[in-house]
């Protein structure tokens, strides 16, 4: 078993989809951050089996809460201060999300107005349905897809 | 200030407002007759569509008031690569109310969000066409006294068909409809018309292949074109447009009570023989769409005629 050391102050984001850390590790622009960051891949877990986790040694505040509520509302946020989990962040699927994801509609309006934010409406929380604001195209997300996606 | 994007943007009773001042226009058109002196509509076509936006400036000349605008993207600034933004922050300053239609979706949309006058969609690519709708659904309310209790038949191009998913829309917010889905396998309604919005609120609807299996239950037949720019490849628009022809013969099978509807224009879709069957209501239905862009305009506008 892998030892990771325990960090004094950051986040811990636990139940990662096993394999999915380091695309999360991207969409969460965690590459431009100067701070310790562990990715751990293929952990153990009692509840899926195989998981992801990633820590981050930097304020909870440089973390887009929305964008990781979007990609898997499944992942569990923890706070840690003073190497003691110090609260749990729930995640939840955002209403609204700007400029993550782009649409793909060719006949959208945002195909030709490049200036125009890209933004994506939950219009159904059952499904974790998105459509494009403007066009109504569907995004059918969210998780690892996002960055390719997103390109 | 009340912008239309989506026939769906109004509720049912601001609907039923709007149709009934729409047919109060229709029998007392004097009244009306200056409404909307002093006022002006630019029609902001990027794209040509001259039934839209003849209706357009014929309610707002009937209204008393005036019209200026662009009848396709290289008349107008767009031309020179201006944003959509752009070019409605302009005719704010030149305008009272805007219609606007674009090739691309979301475009009015977009227009609306940057504008200081209403803005109403035109039409946005094969994504919304509001007014056409609101036109269905007064011409329906007017010929046959109710928007429930129909059985409605919606045939031909339900693929692409924007008009026919914004009706289905508009018209499942109403008791007891029903649907008959008339088209080649090709050009059935989207699976998301199907799924999401049929089947999810629990409409009763049914597919068929042939107009005469349908005709003797229906109390509207909704017509549509195949549309030729719809279609990549020639071959397999020659090969599907004439499947649904409605004529005389198919109108034998119909009840006496029955209306035809269509957005038009028609091709051939419908024999010009039927244009005499006073069942045929497609020529009123443009009469119509004349009447609910008045009614919309001064609902915008907010213009109250005592």
């Amino acid at each position: 078993m892998l030892n990771v050391g325990a960090i004094t102050e950051g986040f811990v984001l636990d139940h990662i989809q096993a394999g999915t850390s380091l695309s999360l590790y991207h969409d969460l622009k965690l590459d431009k951050l100067d701070c310790c960051v562990a990715i751990i891949k293929n952990a153990r877990s009692n509840k899926m089996g195989k998981k992801d986790i990633l820590k981050v040694e930097c304020d909870i505040d440089t973390l887009d809460l929305d964008v990781l509520g979007f990609i898997d509302h499944n992942i569990t946020v923890n706070i840690i201060k003073g190497e003691q989990i110090v609260e749990k962040r729930e995640l939840h699927l955002p209403k609204e999300i700007k400029n993550i994801i782009h649409c793909r509609n060719p006949r959208c309006i945002t195909s030709i107005e490049q200036e125009l934010d890209q933004i994506f409406l939950l219009t159904d929380e059952a499904t974790e349905t998105y459509r494009c604001k403007y066009c109504e195209e569907k995004y059918k997300g969210p998780r690892a897809r996002l960055r390719s996606h997103a390109r | 200030m009340q912008h239309l994007m989506s026939p769906l943007d109004l509720s049912v009773e601001e609907l039923d407002k709007l149709l009934t001042l729409a047919n109060d226009i229709e029998k007392n058109p004097q009244k009306y007759a200056h409404a909307c002196e002093g006022k002006k509509l630019a029609t902001c076509f990027y794209e040509p569509s001259t039934r839209t936006r003849l209706s357009f400036e014929a309610a707002m000349l009937n209204l008393g008031g005036s019209v200026l605008g662009f009848s396709s993207a290289d008349s107008s600034s767009a031309a020179k690569g201006e944003s959509v933004s752009d070019t409605i922050r302009v005719i704010s300053c030149y305008a009272d109310i805007c219609a606007m239609r674009h090739p691309k979706e979301g475009a009015p949309l977009v227009a609306s969000e940057k504008s200081k006058i209403p803005v109403i969609n035109a039409g946005d690519g094969g994504h919304q066409h509001p007014t056409q709708t609101l036109t269905d659904l007064l011409t329906i309310r007017s010929l046959k006294g109710r928007l429930s209790n129909l059985n409605i038949g919606l045939c031909g191009d339900l693929k692409f068909g924007r008009t026919v998913h914004s009706l289905i829309h508009a018209l499942i917010r109403y008791p007891n409809i029903k649907f008959t889905l008339i088209s080649p396998e090709e050009l059935r309604v989207p699976s998301y018309i199907r799924e999401d919005v049929l089947r999810k609120n629990q409409v009763p609807f049914k597919e068929v292949e042939r107009l005469e299996e349908a005709m003797a239950d229906l109390d509207i037949l909704y017509m549509t074109r195949v549309q030729k720019e719809r279609f990549f490849n020639e071959d397999d628009y020659v090969r599907m447009k004439d499947f649904y022809i409605l004529n005389k013969k198919k109108m034998s099978l119909a009840r006496e009570d029955m209306i035809v509807m269509h957005p038009l224009p028609r091709v051939n879709e419908i024999s010009v023989e039927v244009d005499d069957d006073p069942r045929a209501a497609y020529f009123q239905q443009v009469q119509y769409g004349v009447y609910v862009r008045m009614a919309l305009i001064l609902t915008l506008l907010e213009v109250e005629v005592c």
